[in-house]
């Protein structure tokens, strides 16, 4: 059996508790939600912490909330499950809705969150192993060891942000609320990400996500789609996250395109933003922002499938995410 | 880090109590299988990449690889081992003995457990509607169909209707 190293185990009952007790334990700790992605990594000896900070018991992360400005809350706990069937959700935020069906199996989505999902390690072909096999090859620079297998010269680790509503939520600019123990704050989209395989996030290690904060519907739509080998269980090895407002007569007042899966961070595609504000959103249009997102995506050799076959496809998938967003 | 002391439960599994006394980190699956004796629910990844795993908290299905067993203290455990209706098989389990739908078994019991979930919602569920719930539960034998058409005759059974498998299923197109 793969078992799970010791550790003490916390269930605090506030936030500004789990945070404090993150703070107490320093490096040693992490916090759980659905533990879908850190009991795996801890059983294959990525993460390793000693002190595991359950947040199940904190209240009000599993409320969905409308917000008297029309923006909507959903608490950090709220699982894939309830969201993938939650009928505003599924109303107002069709695009994120899908990216949150696509997520891994039902199974998994009965236990994983959304705050999990939003803060989900990066991916990589090898550093995603048993401890042993990594071991074989000797350990890379994200865990245990010093060198990049996929880039040997380069100094810094590249590997993929995997996460299916991080694209789309980064694309819409959905706010994150972040509590520690000097107070709560909000940062906005991509803000709350950096381009960095192993410190993939701009956050302290000991704030907690307690909500994920949606903008107000209207003048706006956003999609998401993926690719994969498998119709479930895989992770994206491409996913794009669009969204674009239109005034009345339908021409682009802004546009947001962000890659998954092709970088250590959801991957800004500018140019193809940059063809469409000003315009109306036409097929040939679509085509040419389609095309433009080819350079951004610096794909590399450490997921699923051919390397430059995801990136000739990035077009593709871009423009199909904008017609979606039609 | 000293070795964390073990500390003493009392779970809910199959609508009887069990003691157990445990280490804090062990996963539900450990706890079932080594620590209960309730070798039924399988283990195989033991990454979330397989189902055959698959129990039932508080009647959702979840993968007991990834489930600390203290976090299932207080709550209602099922596993396949509590399926039977007294001395008889449920009609689930009826009808993959009798299809074939079991074949080496091992990933039966999580595919047993998540079907019965589901037929708790929908007792009518679609064939689109049965693969999307067992799209977490891995088979190497079967090649899924005839899974999938156990689970349509068992909801069928368990409507009241006399669903009988196809000579088709049971001895193959002649
Ligand atoms: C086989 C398999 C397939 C998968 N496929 C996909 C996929 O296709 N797409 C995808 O996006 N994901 C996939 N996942 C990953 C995972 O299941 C999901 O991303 C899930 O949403 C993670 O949520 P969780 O609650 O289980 O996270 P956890 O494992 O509990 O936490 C994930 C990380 O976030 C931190 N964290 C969690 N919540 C908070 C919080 N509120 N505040 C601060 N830190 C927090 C934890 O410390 C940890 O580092 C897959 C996983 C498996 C095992
Ligand atoms: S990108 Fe390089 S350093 Fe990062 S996980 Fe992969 S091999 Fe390791
Ligand atoms: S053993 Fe739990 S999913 Fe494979
Ligand atoms: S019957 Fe053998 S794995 Fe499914």
């Amino acid at each position: 059996m793969l078992r799970l190293p010791p550790f003490t185990y916390h269930r605090p009952k506030t936030a500004a508790e789990a945070a404090a007790l993150h703070k107490e334990h320093g490096k040693q700790a992490m916090f759980v939600a659905g533990g879908t992605d850190l009991y795996p990594n801890m059983k294959r000896r990525h993460q390793v912490p000693t002190h595991v900070v359950s947040l199940q018991d904190v209240p009000g992360l599993t409320a969905i909330e409308q917000l008297p400005d029309g923006r909507l809350a959903i608490g950090a706990m709220v699982s894939l499950t309830t969201l993938e069937k939650h009928l505003q959700l599924l109303r107002d935020y069709p695009g994120l809705a899908h990216a949150i069906a696509e997520i891994s199996t039902p199974l998994l989505r009965n236990m994983g969150t959304i705050g999990g999902n939003l803060l989900l390690d990066t991916r990589c072909t090898y550093y995603d192993q048993s401890h042993e096999w990594r071991e074989s090859i000797d350990f890379c620079m994200k865990k245990d060891g010093a060198i990049c297998w996929v880039a040997p010269g380069s100094p810094r680790c590249w590997a993929v942000q995997s996460s299916d509503s991080v694209p789309v939520v980064c694309a819409m600019e959905a706010e994150f609320e972040l509590v520690s123990t000097e107070g709560t704050r909000t940062v906005r989209g991509d803000a709350l990400y950096r381009d960095d395989g192993i410190e993939y996030l701009t956050k302290k290690p000991e704030e907690v996500l307690t909500r994920l904060i949606l903008p107000k519907t209207g003048g706006w739509k956003a999609s998401y789609l993926k690719l994969r080998r498998r119709d479930t269980y895989d992770f994206p090895v491409l996913g794009v996250g669009a969204c674009v407002w239109t005034d009345a007569g339908g021409v682009v007042t802004k546009a947001n395109i962000r890659l998954g899966g092709a970088g250590s961070y959801a991957i800004p595609a500018t140019e193809s933003e940059k063809l469409l504000v000003g315009n109306q959103l036409t097929d040939e249009l679509i085509a040419a922002a389609g095309t433009a997102a080819m350079k951004p995506a610096r794909t590399m050799d450490n997921t699923d499938l051919d390397v430059y076959w995801r990136r000739k496809v990035a077009p593709v998938f871009v423009a199909r995410a904008l017609a979606a967003c039609k | 880090m000293s070795e964390p002391n073990k500390v003493l439960e009392t779970f809910s599994v199959n609508g009887e109590p069990h003691e157990v006394a445990f280490l804090p980190h062990k996963t539900l699956l450990e706890v079932l299988r080594e620590e209960m004796g309730l070798t039924g629910t399988k283990h195989g990844c033991e990454l979330g990449e397989c189902g055959t795993c698959t129990v039932q908290i508080d009647g959702t299905p979840v993968l007991s690889c990834l489930v600390l067993a203290v976090d299932a203290v207080g709550k209602d455990v099922r596993t396949v081992e509590g399926m039977a209706c007294g001395s008889g098989l449920h009609p689930l389990q009826d009808v993959f003995a009798d299809l074939g739908a079991a074949q080496c078994g091992y990933c039966t019991p999580g595919v047993l457990m998540a079907a019965d979930a589901l037929l708790r919602d929908n007792n009518s569920p679609t064939r689109e509607e049965i693969k999307q719930c067992l799209a977490g539960n891995l088979c190497r034998c079967t090649g899924y169909l005839k899974i999938f058409e156990a689970v349509e005759i068992a909801a069928a059974r368990m409507r009241g209707e006399d669903a009988q498998p196809s000579e088709e299923s049971i001895y193959g197109a002649r």
